[in-house]
Order: C-alpha cells, then structure tokens, then sequence
C-alpha cells in the first residue's frame, strides 16, 4: 500500500520492512546458492556443512558430464524445446489473429472451446496421449516428445488480447490497400504484436524445457531423454550419493532458464501475471 | 381513340419508364445482387479462413486435450492391462472399487489438504510480501525478480535441490534448524514428514509467483478510492479489510485457480523427491493416475482415476467462480 507511505513511517516499521525483505530474499536466494556452491565443493568436504565452500573443485562437472549421454541429452531438450516452442507459437499467432480480425459464426463459442482445453490437466491427457502416439509409431521419437504440446491456449488467449488493442484503422489502411489476411499478418499485426510474441515464445520455451512427466512416458531410451528426466534416472540407478556431481548435474538445467530469466525477466513476469489483470 | 391513344400514351410511357428502369434499374440491381454476392462471397472466404487459420490448434487441442477426457471415460468402463486386444466392459466396477477402497480415499484427502495448503499458505504469504514490495524501499526489484525466480526452475532440479537440502544428515535445513535447538526431521524418509516437505518445497517455488501477480494487482489499484477512506479517518486495517482485499478478489481468483489447477498436476517434484512415498504418504491423484496407468498397467483404474481429478476439478473452479461472483456483487 504505497498510498499510505505518504506519511512518513517511523524509524523501526522501515528498519522492520528491510528485515522482511531481506528475509523474502534470502529464502528465494540460499537453495539456490546452496545449489552452486555445492557443485564446486570437494566430494570429501560436501558432508561438512559450510557456508562458503573453503576449496573450489570443479572436477563435479566433468564428473557429472560422464555420468550420462549428456550432450546427447542437451541436444534432445535444446532440440524439443526450440522447435516445440516454435511450432506452439505459430499455431497460436494463427488462430490469435482468426479470434481477433475473421468474423466466423458462433466464434465466442469455439473460443469458450479453446479456453475450456485449459481445465484439463496433465494427468487426465497422460495415458490416452500415450495411447494415441504409440498408434502413430511415434513413441520415443522426437515427434512424439513434440506433438502433445503444440496446441496452445495460453499463448493464444494472451496474443488475441493483444492483437485486439492494436489501432483498427492500421489493419483497415492495410485493407483498403488490397493486402491479404496474411500479408496482414505477417507485415503488419506481427511487427507490432513483437513484444508479446517474445513474451510467449519465452514462456513456452521455458515450459518446454522444463517439462517432465511427458517426456518422461513417451520415452524409454537414455538418446531420447531429456535433461529433466535424466536426473530421475540418475536417481532411480545411482542414487543420489555423489552430492557434488549430482548438484552439477543440476546446474545444467537450471542455469539456462535462470539466463534467459535474468535477461528476459520483464517480459517473462508480464505473461504470466497477465490472466490476473487483463482476463 | 383518345382514350386509347391516352391509354396508348400511357401505355408508351409505360413502356419508355420500363425501359428506363431496364436501361438504369436491372443494372442497378444486378450491381446489388451481386454486391450482396460479393458480400456473401467475401464472407463466407472469411470463414474459410478462420477455419483455416484456427485448423491446427483446434485438431491439435481435440486430439490432445478433448478426445483423452472422453477416452478415459471409456477406459475407465473397462478392466484393461494395455497388453490384451479385448477390453472388457466391466460398467462403473473401477470406481465402485476405487470409492470403497480406504486407501483411495485416503489419496483423494491427500490430494486436497496439499492443494488446500499451498492455496492459503501461498496467498496468505504472497499478499503479504506483495505488500511489502509495493512500498518504496531500497532494491525492491530485485528482491522481485528474486523472488520470482524459483517458478521459472525445473520441477526435477528444484526437487533436486530440496532432497539435498531436506537431507537429514548433511542437509542445509539441518545446519539452520538445529542451531535453534530442534532436531532435523528425516524429511522424505518419515511418512509424517514427506508431505510436509513437498508442501515446503512447492511453496519455495509459488509463493514468489503468486506475490508478484499480487504485485500488479496493487499496482492497478485506484488511489482516490484510498484517499477517500483515509478521509473518512479509516485505519489500515479498515482499508485492508475493505478495500484493497475486496478490489483484489479477480487477482485472488486467478491465483487460486492456477495453483489449484497446478498443484493438481505436482508430479515432477514428487517423483524426484518420494515416488510417492514412503509407502503412499505423498501419493496424490496424479501420482495415482501414473502409477496405475504405467507401473499397474491397470487402464481401468487410471482412467477412472482421471475422471475422478477432472471433476474435482471443475467442481473446484467452479465454486470457485461462484465465490467470486458473489464478492464482486456485494462490491
């Protein structure tokens, strides 16, 4: 409530306020810090609890590298990620700009219809998905990992809201220029949808990165694994013993989405409170 | 003759007026027909395209999103290993079983009290520290981004992280807690603990999320509205309590629903950190659905399962969204 700090607030309430925030901070912080730190701690050292490890050893990376097909796996997610994040994302721009410029009859009903695939969750789709990609002949292929996740509401729902407040009388200039619903799209509507499209082509590239359960069940083989689901492998056949190579191992799939989230986190936070202020 | 020849007057003025409106009018007309054809045309290629243009999405969402909801009905009328070729009919025998099955039960209460936990644990906390944030100090941004950042982390790592942290003999939780003079619990090896545990660590990653939306909420809030109250010599509490919470209730909704809905779904974290054990102390309805379908290969059982969650689950949103009426007409 930043209206009532207009009266200034005495010494101790501040001082408590930075305390509180401190607090919050840190919470957010230490696991992950903690995740670090213990990646360069000597395997001898790691039982001893230290706040700041005393000798560096970085040896737990390449440990963590031989423990698995790990370029192999790197290649798997970075592959399923970018082209599933593309192909979502190309869907959704179609139909945003059908919700949001073709007249269709009935058309608030099919997007009722849309918004309704969002109600269902993970679970439920598990086993009929895996039904129907194991008919295709798909299962534990990249396609199979990809398909499942190509619809998309979310994505959708927040570029049609976008698309509906650019300046009709652009579209309409377009228009009476004779230009094509495509060229539309292409030339006008998307050059200035941009910072929305890169809000949900980050966002679904973050998902997909981190998905889990369905690469999970549609693949059976270490080539087909992704990052996430290897560490359960690693888990399940090693057990996690080795602390130090299994926090690197875990690194290397926090530290890209912590990238693109540090140098993306505006757009990143926009999208996905979005649905609260504008739904 | 003068009456013919008016009448043939007549009948010549007739003739040169409807030649007139054939000469003017037909072509008048046909440019109308045919606008209303071109109109029509247009239209209907308009339509064309929408089909068109939401075709991917729509067969997409039906095959992979519809068509699983109906199939589990189906499923869940049979007892079927995946194996066989023939799916016997058994009618409503999975869910008799499932509902007199204490064990069932017990996941379903399960299910409930770790969503139920995380809801008003993770808005409670999340108001709060979006309210913090929203006063004017020092580095607040970055304690947002902070704050924000564990939702955007693998649910595999995070439960990565957390088993190490939870690790009774070697884990940070143990050098913070026992300074204070409490013994570190075993965490995810004693069945009282492990669900504790996982609503722990599902709070880390929530709780950040659920404030900054609080975050935006606040932001939009109208200040004259405050300024009135304030004149009105309401105190913080009173303005809390009757404004701002009141204003805030489409954003308590929208977050109600997502963590609802998301931690209905929590699979990654509890398959990493207890396989939803020790022995079925954290097994949730998603972890009973996978269990079923991929370690039981019991088809029957996790489609009903499944249909059991998506009620429960539109039950859920759907109360939720009467409450939510009912706030915004005493509003």
């Amino acid at each position: 409530m930043s209206m009532i700090v207009s009266e200034r607030q005495h010494w101790v309430v501040r001082a408590a306020l930075y305390v509180a925030l401190l607090i919050v901070a840190l919470i957010a912080l230490v696991p992950l810090y903690w995740l670090f730190t213990s990646s360069i701690t000597p395997s001898g050292e790691i039982f001893q609890f230290q706040w700041f490890p005393v000798h560096l050893e970085f040896n737990n990376y390449p440990e963590a590298w031989a423990a698995g097909p790990i370029a192999r796996l790197y290649i798997n997610s970075v592959l399923v990620t970018v082209v599933g994040a593309v192909l979502q994302i190309s869907v959704a721009v179609l139909s945003s700009y059908a919700f949001a410029y073709l007249r269709f009859p009935a058309k608030n009903v099919v997007f009722m219809a849309f918004l309704g695939a969002m109600m269902v969750p993970g679970a439920v789709v598990l086993l009929p998905n895996y039904l129907t990609i194991a008919t295709m002949g798909w299962v534990n292929t990249y396609a199979g990992i990809i398909l499942p996740g190509v619809g998309s509401v979310f994505a959708m729902f927040l570029l049609r809201q976008h698309m509906m407040s650019l300046p009709a009388e652009v579209i309409e200039a377009a228009k009476v220029d004779g230009a094509s619903h495509l060229r539309i799209l292409w030339s006008v509507v998307l050059p200035m949808s941009r910072p929305m499209v890169v809000t949900v082509v980050i966002i679904a590239l973050v998902e997909k990165w981190n998905d889990f359960i369905w690469p999970l069940v549609v693949t059976f083989t270490d080539q087909m694994r992704t990052l996430p689901v290897w560490l359960l492998t690693l888990k399940n056949t090693e057990g996690f013993t080795n602390w130090g190579a299994v926090m690197a191992a875990t690194a290397f799939i926090v530290v890209p989405p912590l990238v693109v989230f540090f140098f993306a986190q505006r757009q990143i936070i926009a999208g996905l409170t979005q649905g609260a202020t504008k739904g | 003759m003068r009456v013919s020849g008016y009448a043939q007057g007549e009948v010549d003025l007739a003739a040169t007026e409807s030649t007139a409106v054939e000469g003017t009018a037909r072509p008048a007309r046909v440019a109308e027909t045919s606008g209303a054809n071109l109109r029509a045309r247009q239209r209907r290629r308009e339509y064309a395209l929408f089909a068109a243009f939401v075709a991917p999405n729509v067969v997409l969402l039906a095959v992979f999103s519809y068509w699983p909801v109906i199939y589990n009905g189906y499923l869940s009328l049979t007892s079927w290993d995946l194996l066989s070729p023939t799916k016997p009919f058994v009618g409503f025998a999975n869910y008799a079983d499932m509902f007199s099955d204490p064990d069932f039960i017990a996941v379903l209460w399960r299910t409930l009290w770790f969503s139920g936990a995380i809801v008003v644990v993770s808005m409670a906390a999340g108001l709060a520290i979006a309210m913090l944030l929203n006063q004017r100090l020092f580095g607040r941004n970055l304690v947002r981004t902070s704050a924000f950042a564990p939702h955007i982390l693998s649910g595999a790592a995070i439960g990565t992280i957390w088993l190490f942290i939870f690790d009774p003999s070697y884990g940070l939780l143990k050098a913070v807690i026992e300074p204070i003079g409490l013994t570190s619990p075993a965490w995810m090896t004693d069945s009282a603990w492990a669900l504790p545990g996982l609503i722990i660590v599902y709070l880390w990653k929530n709780i950040g999320f659920v404030a900054v939306v609080y975050l935006a909420g606040l932001q939009n809030m109208p200040r004259d509205l405050y300024e009135a109250a304030k004149i009105d010599g309401a105190g913080s509490w009173v303005l809390f309590w009757r404004i701002t919470f009141p204003l805030l209730s489409p954003v308590t909704f929208f977050v109600a629903i997502t963590t609802v809905i998301g931690t209905f779904q929590a699979f990654d974290i509890i398959a990493i950190m207890t396989n939803g054990g020790p022995g079925d102390a954290t097994t949730t309805l998603s972890w009973y659905v996978y269990q079923q379908a991929f370690q039981a290969l019991d088809a029957g059982h996790a489609g009903a399962g499944a249909i059991v969650m998506f009620v429960l689950l539109l039950f859920i949103t759907g109360a939720q969204a009467r409450i939510m009426e009912r706030r915004v007409h005493y509003r």
